[in-house]
């Protein structure tokens, strides 16, 4: 997989993150404070414009600049988490200008281990980490089983979306849901919401890259 | 939705070049971001930098100034500041004797400024972080993100401005933060709910009988949804609340807040009613706020903060002040 792969997961993250800005929020509003679809709509096209303005040549320079521009402009705490994310993968996959479905297991193992510090969640807190922990495993699994890269990406993109429908009934723990308590419980959380969104993107990306 | 703005995208902007054109004393980097005053720092002094999402005015913007901050930074409405901004504001108020970071208790208010100061070290800059949380309606245990900062802001901003004019260093005004916010509880209710522009509909529904009690300042819900009583009675929640969690004596700075929505006449008599519980539980109220201090937008309800004061936080508080929605003794 080369940078042109990444940037078109990229282009395709803010596709159905844009398409589903208004549902994204609307999960928050019933949760949280309404700003999630919002927020992360203009995270997600600042990170389209610095990928075209910058055009950069590795696919770890691609996700640099992705975490870089979510950090910048996103917002709320899903802006520095994402960001963080997408800065530990873009450190796993170094300057390698084609990276390998191994690699890029361990960039996700990254952006996983970077959220998780940040945001000191762990899985049932109903948050972000719950479609993407399992998505991780989800793709490891795979690989490590000798399946190919678009089979990895859709069995993480279908493990995040198992994930998201386990937040519906967990309390929520972290971040400005856990005001709620038990009133969370029977919402699915917006943050995995949006994790399922990049995941699809990333499964429909090596679909087309490898078709 | 019917508000007073152009765009909805664009209302931080618009009300960023307003409160410019209105205020001299200010000056606003709209385009970064950040409202620092107009002269530059004061050299020598502490920075005092505060920020959190817009849609609360006056804070954080209308308490820069002399005896207050030094610079804030305004995130979209109800969304915290992005790391660049506060960077950008903490660099343009540091004067050499470092800068103290004033942050309420939400998690990408937390985040996002814990991030500017690690950028502000690689710099070379001396930033250190205060975490406000006044609010009890919000459990303070390993199952929530930790009790919210509202209220107690306003009266952390005065009194460790005041400190910071008077040359106390960063150390000092990051121990006289903490105390202020120890001694400070805060407890909110709503009669109504309220939009963010950018979203077009109210953040969550209320019926007509109905209040939030112990709502948060972004309309987040709080301890319980309850029927609507007299302002006697709410003032007394309030107060049991407060009192269960901090026990109050002696001298007490207390401010009755409204929310956005709610006339300054149902705020005194609101004040009215605090005064009556105080004075009944042998408490003093020897210093006193009452308006539109921390705001939810257009949000009907009202806050009360109350500090237990000591004669150093009272003297403090009394120092003259100097802002657009704050100012005496000068």
């Amino acid at each position: 997989m080369d940078a042109s792969m990444f940037r078109a997961w990229i282009e395709q993250a803010a596709r159905l993150v844009i398409d589903n800005a208004d549902h994204l929020t609307h999960l928050d509003a019933a949760i949280g404070d309404a700003d999630h679809g919002i927020n992360l709509r203009r995270g997600f096209q600042a990170a389209v414009a610095m990928l075209h303005e910058g055009d950069p040549a590795t696919p770890g320079t691609v996700l640099a600049i992705v975490g870089r521009a979510l950090i910048s402009k996103t917002g709320g705490a899903s802006g520095p988490l994402y960001g963080t994310g997408f800065r530990q993968a873009a450190k796993a996959l170094g300057e390698d200008p084609d990276v390998s479905a191994v690699q890029l297991g361990a960039a996700l193992q990254a952006a996983l281990e970077g959220i998780q510090q940040l945001g000191a969640a762990a899985e049932g807190d109903k948050t972000m980490v719950d479609a993407l922990a399992p998505a991780v495993n989800a793709y490891q699994t795979i690989i490590d089983t000798g399946g190919n890269l678009p089979e990895a990406t859709r069995a993480a993109a279908d493990a995040a979306t198992r994930g998201l429908h386990t937040t519906i009934n967990l309390q929520a723990r972290k971040g400005r849901a856990s005001y709620l308590g038990a009133r969370t419980i029977g919402h699915e959380d917006p943050g995995a919401a949006s994790t399922v969104l990049i995941l699809q993107a990333l499964a429909s990306a090596t679909e087309k890259a490898t078709s | 939705m019917k508000k007073l703005i152009n765009e909805p995208d664009r209302v931080l902007e618009d009300a960023l070049v307003g409160v410019a054109a209105a205020h001299p004393s200010l000056s606003v980097n709209v385009a970064d971001r950040y409202i620092t005053r107009a002269g530059g720092p004061t050299p020598g002094k502490v920075g005092l930098v505060s920020g959190g999402g817009s849609g609360h005015e006056p804070l954080h913007g209308g308490f820069v100034g002399y005896g207050m901050l030094d610079a804030a930074c305004p995130g979209e409405v109800f969304t915290s500041p992005v790391p660049d901004q506060i960077l950008a504001a903490t660099k343009a108020v540091d004067a050499g004797a470092g800068v103290l970071h004033i942050v309420k208790n939400y998690t990408g208010d937390v985040l996002n400024f814990q991030m500017a100061a690690e950028l502000a070290a690689d710099d070379g800059l001396r930033v250190e972080a205060v975490v406000v949380n006044d609010d009890v309606a919000v459990e303070n245990s390993t199952w929530t993100a930790g009790r919210r900062g509202t209220g107690a802001t306003v009266f952390l901003e005065k009194i460790v401005g005041a400190a910071v004019e008077r040359g106390a260093d960063l150390g000092t005004a990051a121990v006289l933060a903490r105390e202020v916010n120890e001694r400070s509880r805060s407890f909110g209710v709503a009669l109504s709910a309220c939009t963010v522009p950018a979203n077009g509909k109210p953040g969550f529904e209320l019926g007509e009988d109905e209040i939030e009690l112990g709502v948060g300042i972004h309309g987040e819900p709080g301890r319980a949804r309850g029927k609507l009583v007299s302002a006697r009675e709410i003032a007394g929640i309030a107060l049991e609340a407060i009192h269960a969690d901090m026990p109050l004596s002696g001298e007490v700075l207390v401010m009755v807040n409204g929310l956005g929505g709610t006339p300054l006449i149902e705020l005194y008599v609101v004040f009215a009613a605090v005064a009556q519980w105080l004075a009944g539980h042998g408490v003093t109220i020897s210093r006193s706020l009452v308006g539109n201090y921390i705001t939810s937008l257009e949000m009907a309800g009202a806050s009360i903060t109350v500090c237990r004061l000591t004669p150093q936080l009272s003297e403090l508080w009394d120092a003259p002040v100097q802002t657009p929605a704050l100012r005496w003794g000068r």
